[in-house]
């Protein structure tokens, strides 16, 4: 396992800080110590983190920093080198069907079922989860209320060969919900999705958070869709956690700083400052002329993933230098 | 396992996975065979026995009184089961490539349910092509025992022989080769080659004894033969290697490779669905991207 003394993941912006949830009872997901090696090449390096049922986390990073493994891993799909992982109580390497009945996972569709029809896709995956139906746990999802909410009802009768790039993409989604899992895992989502169906497919993941209260785990490239989707945000480089938080904890945490701008006297100001409410305060309560053009601009997530990535990377180099 | 629920285990009957397979394969099939190619490729696949048969009708075995497209008929039939079988290795590895496996494998149950659907497909893939080659072939080959019930009963025992003994091999194939432009390819031309040996259109003892031994080896010469022992009168074996149809040891030769499939069969299937992962499916996508 990494220790907590690894320079990467103390210095500048400290140790994961949201650490501070436990490995509590309500951890659907919690990861100790997960390694992944290929060969030579490490591509996770001890991760350790929990998700809490119900929470939107959103995994990021550059290529290559280990997502897609890390989502495969707690899928089921793939076996880990080392480290502990608990998936809604049971390691995803042996856990059995019933296990499986509540995970939903949204894959990337190519062309596979493409003489089917959307109906027959969607009646079809949904009668696997028909066992599994409880009193007060209804499954599969209502067919016509499902093609509804991913807006397929139109294509209902049309073969899955004949849909729009988007329209598959919506379908790969009611595909991973139709069984209502308890907890689903998206990889890069919306890659490909026009604004109108990327809104669309944000709707829908702040509904089913809400209102079935589904723990959602997303892998993407998209910061401002992490952003707006996730209650939490992890951000993986080099097959570490470099950063875990929410996105305002991220940036005030890195990127620290808000900016200030102003203007007095015909003369333009910036001054970064942890306290903007305070400073812009005795700014406007200062004598002297008056104050103008005010302007107060807190760092966005772009600005605090790519400091992130940044620092991971200088690490990275001086690490690899001092190993030589 | 699943502590947070509180439920009892579930007991779940081992007859859901296999009706829910069942489902699939029916679903899938249907898909298949009312799509444009599918309609298309069964066209193509299917004139081309009918139209040797054709072509041979008025033509007799040499010394005996059994019409040459007589004597084709059943090699032709057997030789619709071992390409409808090795179109299921097909489509096993053209699944694996899109993703369709690893959507079963997502599924509670899905990958048992998927291996039935696969088979499903296989037995109505092959029932159907035999039915659209028979029951034209019947009328077009002069002298074909059309009233007798051993012939009836005779083709749906070979039939049922022959999917035992070629389908978990096709299955097999199908999880072991990487590409389904492989089995397209060399699996066709190969097959051919191997019907053109086996004795499917002349008597095999016209070829080399190494290769008459290999063929014999194999399940097609004996579901071939097989075929022809329950089309053809009893003095067309006279043209048979011993003069005989060998019609015990042909069985023993299929369950022999029934079983070798069914024993290899989960093993393998499970291997391959343990390497299943979305990343995986990416991958021979990129792959199957650049071919193109």
């Amino acid at each position: 396992m990494t220790a907590v003394g690894d320079p990467e993941r103390t210095s500048a912006f400290g140790p994961p800080s949201t650490s501070a949830i436990t490995h509590g009872d309500d951890a659907v997901i919690s990861v100790t110590g997960l390694r992944m090696r290929y060969g030579p090449k490490d591509v996770l390096q001890g991760l350790d983190f929990t998700v809490q049922a119900g929470e939107v986390l959103a995994l990021l990073g550059p290529n290559g920093a280990g997502k897609s493994t890390t989502i495969e891993i707690l899928e089921g799909f793939r076996l880990p080198s080392a480290g502990i992982v608990q998936v809604l109580g049971a390691d995803p390497a042996t856990a059995g069907e019933r296990w499986r009945a509540e995970i939903g996972v949204v894959l990337q569709s190519w062309r596979d079922h493409a003489n089917w029809r959307v109906r027959e896709v969607l009646a079809h995956f949904g009668s696997f989860y028909l066992p599994y139906a409880r009193p007060g746990r209804p499954r599969p999802f209502d067919l016509d209320e499902l093609l509804a909410l991913v807006r397929l009802d139109g294509q209902a009768g049309q073969r899955v060969g004949s849909l729009s790039g988007g329209q598959r993409r919506r379908l790969d989604v009611a595909i991973g919900i139709v069984g209502r899992p308890q907890l689903l895992f998206l990889d890069e989502p919306t890659a490909g999705f026009d604004p109108q169906a990327r809104r669309e497919f944000h709707e829908l993941v702040h509904r089913l958070a809400d209102v079935d209260g589904t723990t959602i785990l997303l892998t993407t490239h998209d910061l401002a869709e992490a952003e707006k989707l996730a209650d939490r945000i992890l951000i993986l480089a080099g097959g570490r956690i470099v950063a875990d938080g929410s996105a305002e904890a991220l940036a005030r945490e890195v990127a620290g700083r808000t900016e200030v701008r102003w203007s007095r006297g015909g003369e333009r100001f910036v001054h970064a400052t942890d306290d903007a409410t305070g400073f812009v305060r005795r700014l406007l309560t200062e004598p002297g002329e008056e104050v103008g053009d005010l302007e107060v601009r807190r760092a966005t997530l772009e600005d605090t993933y790519m400091e992130i990535v940044r620092r991971q990377e200088i690490a990275q180099q001086t690490a690899a230098e001092e190993a030589r | 396992m699943s502590a947070r629920t509180g439920e009892p285990p579930l007991r779940m009957s081992p007859a859901v996975p296999l009706r829910l397979g069942l489902t699939r394969g029916w679903i899938a099939f249907r898909g298949m065979i009312t799509s444009r190619e599918g309609i298309m490729q069964n066209l193509i696949w299917n004139l081309v026995p009918l139209a040797v048969l054709i072509l041979n009708r008025n033509s007799a075995l040499p010394g005996l009184d059994v019409s040459v497209s007589a004597s084709l008929l059943p090699g032709l039939l057997a030789l619709g089961i071992v390409f409808s079988v090795m179109g299921t290795g097909y489509y096993l590895t053209s699944e694996r490539e899109d993703g369709t496996l690893l959507r079963a494998k997502a599924l509670p149950h899905g990958m048992t349910a998927y291996v039935v659907g696969l088979a499903t497909v296989a037995v109505l893939d092959t029932v159907a092509s035999l039915l659209v080659v028979l029951l034209p072939g019947m009328f077009i080959a002069p002298g074909v025992p059309v009233g007798s019930a051993l012939l009836w009963l005779g083709v749906l025992g070979y039939l049922l022989l022959g999917l035992l003994a070629c389908l978990p091999l096709g299955i097999l194939v199908g999880s072991l080769v990487q590409s389904p432009r492989t089995i397209g390819g060399l699996g066709f031309f190969g097959t051919m080659g191997l019907a053109v040996l086996s004795g499917l259109f002349f008597p095999v003892q016209a070829l080399w004894g190494w290769v008459q031994v290999l063929v014999q080896a194999l399940p097609l010469y004996w579901l071939a033969i097989g075929m022809r022992s329950v089309f053809l009168p009893a003095e067309a074996a006279a043209l048979e290697v011993g003069g005989s149809w060998r019609t015990p040891l042909g069985i023993v030769v299929l369950l022999v490779w029934a079983a070798v499939g069914l024993a290899l069969g989960p093993v393998l299937l499970r291997r391959m669905a343990r390497r299943e992962s979305g990343s995986a499916v990416e991958a021979r996508r990129q792959q199957a991207m650049q071919r193109t």
